[in-house]
């Protein structure tokens, strides 16, 4: 591929991301931006908790107690997610329920493999989320590439783009396994030492960079929601 | 399939032919000759299916293989027609007009091979991958391992429980292809 | 006519009593479901659980005044619903603050809270929201028809638009519900029930699977925990409306806690049982089945 081809995909923004004058219904021609309009990219901010200690402490327990999984089937961890709503895991009973949306989840359980393309969408999916929030890394692949360790397109160390809370380890790890981190999760939020949205706004620049090594066609602000 | 062979003989000019299996023959043939031999093959002998359409690197020849596979759902039987392009200058045509699927799959083979196909619809556009920057990632002389390694930052103490490199450090057992 | 200013803090006591019920009553139809299903369930504390965390969130995002008044809005229809209709017939304490012509105001208050939804969530500008929005202004609409035709009919039966006198009425033994003396009505007026419950067959409008929640896509921390606190307070609001009109009310919180119970359990019931309908076919079975039922009660009555 010739350099100059390259190079314009490199920056590759998407024709519906372009700059453009549109011609509104009333016949007045603006200027839209999509990326400085319809996106606010300030800054994360750390969060501290609340005043009281105890007051914080019973957050944090009422956090653990209600864990809402944003349902975003990342790889074939996905397919272990759903034996965990059915009769026999029933993980409901644990205060564990999947929220459609990322507004309202406060964990987000990456299953399986991470390609660079999925990742941009994780990033932007765990942005939208709210302080606090989680990050489970779910199967070998997310720890350090499992099975897909050579290929070119996966990403072999979570950690490096997302603060991770907690590792499952295993392809794939059972529910048993899966109940098994969320108990684990559990504890270390009840020990007020899961921090990942405040370490992420403060770390913000060394994980920008990270995620802009591996993603060449950056076509989002640096911090969307 | 023998007849059905015998009669493609007469009207088009065949290069070497693979009989695999009764209902499955493979037949190399010129570029030139592609295009009518599908058609010929799609509204004369009843292979109305599409099945694939995939490339091999043939990177010590300097050649692409190019395979298109056709089916005859009546008789149950397949015909794999082969096209070898230069590595240097990967052109083909295009037949998404007799298969629309075919855009699909040329696109496809235009962003992991390179090879490209005038006229394919949004032939160069991103299929698969997104901002890829390197040389086409299913090319033999793509390193996958070394642009992992380089792009990827790899956790260290990966252990590996390969039988093949268990046998020969633990065993002494010689073998393998490595 | 002098303002009993005592009657407020009994009201919000009400309000207080009736939103722990709610909470509770909630999860215990969620568990029932579950077991349905052969589940254990969610803690039946669970509600108040999310509760806290939600309002514990740290950051929260506003989309302009309209996103955050929604909640805001659907929470006065509950409250509002609940206030305006006695709770507990023949007691000073749990009146609340009905009068003569409540029985218009809470149509009104039925349908408040569901406007309001559509106009905070039209202001999020998901998507989502927007399909939500359109299926549950729609479903309630053709929902609220048969209560309407119900409510009329019962207030020509008992000559009155005032909630504590249709209750008085029913007085004095089971043979004198509305569920006996007019059950037209009262058909109708359940058919209705179902529809506004969000339960399966009519839970289209939050569609977890196809349209992530639906109008909610995009409330996220205090403003969800508010719309939690409505979903847990408006449907006992709406259905201590039914018990009043049709179901003979209630003298003391036992007989208020299982008649409500009750009610809930028919939608429950017939929600594990069901599978979902689209939008237009719900509506029509409004229309097919529930409409004609309402207008024949009114010209029986």
């Amino acid at each position: 591929m010739r350099d100059e081809d390259m190079n314009e995909r490199r920056i590759g923004v998407r024709d519906e991301l372009r700059k453009r004058i549109v011609k509104g219904p009333d016949g007045i021609e603006f200027e839209v931006d999509p990326i400085s309009d319809y996106y606010c990219d300030a800054r994360p901010e750390v969060r501290p908790g609340a005043y009281a200690g105890i007051v914080e402490s019973l957050f944090n327990w009422a956090r653990s107690e209600s864990l809402w999984i944003l349902g975003f089937g990342t790889g074939c961890g996905a397919i272990e997610m759903r034996p965990l709503m059915t009769p026999r895991f029933d993980a409901y009973r644990y205060g564990i329920q999947w929220r459609p949306t990322p507004r309202q989840a406060n964990l987000f359980v990456v299953s399986g493999y991470l390609s660079v393309k999925t990742l941009k969408r994780v990033i932007r999916s765990y942005e939208q989320m709210q302080n606090p929030k989680y990050v489970v890394g779910l199967g070998s692949c997310t720890i350090n590439g499992g099975m897909y360790w050579d290929s070119y397109n996966t990403i072999k160390k979570l950690d490096q783009y997302l603060p991770v809370d907690v590792y499952i380890a295993g392809c794939m790890p059972r529910p048993e396994a899966l109940l098994a981190g969320f108990e684990e999760l559990k504890r270390i939020i009840r020990a007020g030492k899961a921090e990942g949205a405040n370490l992420y706004a403060e770390n913000f620049d060394w994980y920008k960079a990270n995620q802009k090594r591996v993603i060449h066609d950056w076509d989002m602000p640096d911090y969307n929601w | 399939m023998r007849t059905l062979l015998a009669r493609l003989k007469e009207r088009f000019a065949l290069g070497p032919i693979t009989e695999q299996r009764p209902d499955l023959a493979f037949v190399t043939v010129e570029r030139e000759t592609l295009r009518p031999l599908l058609r010929h093959l799609r509204d004369a002998e009843g292979f109305t299916h599409l099945v694939l359409l995939t490339a091999v690197d043939w990177i010590e020849e300097g050649l692409f293989q190019l395979t298109w596979l056709v089916h005859d759902r009546r008789r149950a039987r397949d015909i794999g027609l082969r096209v070898m392009v230069a590595r240097d200058a990967p052109v083909m045509d295009a037949v998404h007009d007799l298969w629309p699927t075919a855009a699909t799959y040329q696109r496809e083979l235009k962003e992991m091979f390179g090879i490209d196909f005038p006229g394919s619809p949004r032939i160069d556009e991103e299929f698969i991958l997104e901002g890829w920057v390197d040389i086409p990632p299913y090319r033999r002389d793509f390193d996958t391992l070394k642009f992992s390694e380089e792009t990827f930052e790899h956790r260290a103490g990966r252990g590996t429980t390969d039988p093949a490199t268990h046998m020969r450090e633990h065993l002494g057992i010689q073998g393998g292809s490595k | 006519m002098t303002f009993d200013w005592m009657k407020i803090p009994y009201a919000l006591l009400t309000l207080i009593i009736v939103v722990n019920y709610g909470l509770l009553l909630t999860a215990l139809v969620q568990k029932i479901a579950a077991r349905a299903g052969r589940r254990h369930g969610i803690p039946i504390w669970q509600n108040y659980i999310d509760l806290v965390k939600n309002y514990a969130l740290r950051t929260s995002i506003s989309h302009g005044v309209m996103y955050y008044l929604g909640p805001v809005f659907r929470l006065t229809g509950g409250v509002g619903l609940l206030l305006f209709v006695p709770s507990l017939y023949g007691s000073e304490m749990f009146s609340n603050l009905s009068f003569a012509g409540d029985l218009i105001l809470a149509l009104y208050f039925v349908f408040f809270g569901t406007l309001g939804m559509a106009l905070g969530a039209g202001e999020s500008g998901h998507p989502y929201s927007a399909i939500g929005v359109s299926r549950g202004l729609s479903q309630v609409t053709a929902a609220e028809l048969p209560l309407a035709l119900a409510v009329f009919s019962v207030a020509l039966q008992y000559q009155t638009l005032s909630v504590t006198d249709i209750v008085a009425a029913q007085q004095g033994g089971i043979t004198n519900w509305t569920l006996f003396t007019n059950p037209l009505a009262v058909t109708a007026a359940m058919f209705s029930f179902l529809g506004s419950m969000m339960r399966p067959p009519f839970d289209v409008v939050l569609a977890p699977q196809e349209i992530p929640i639906g109008p909610p896509t995009e409330y996220h921390s205090s403003y969800l925990a508010l719309m939690q606190t409505n979903r847990a307070l408006f449907p006992v609001a709406k259905m201590v409306i039914y018990m009043n009109l049709f179901f003979g009310g209630a003298t003391s919180w036992p007989i208020f806690f299982l008649k409500i119970f009750l009610i809930y359990m028919v939608s429950a019931l017939v929600g594990v049982v069901f599978p979902r309908f689209r939008v237009e076919q719900s509506i029509r079975w409004f229309l097919v089945w529930a409409v004609p039922v309402g207008v024949l009660a009114i010209l029986v009555v």
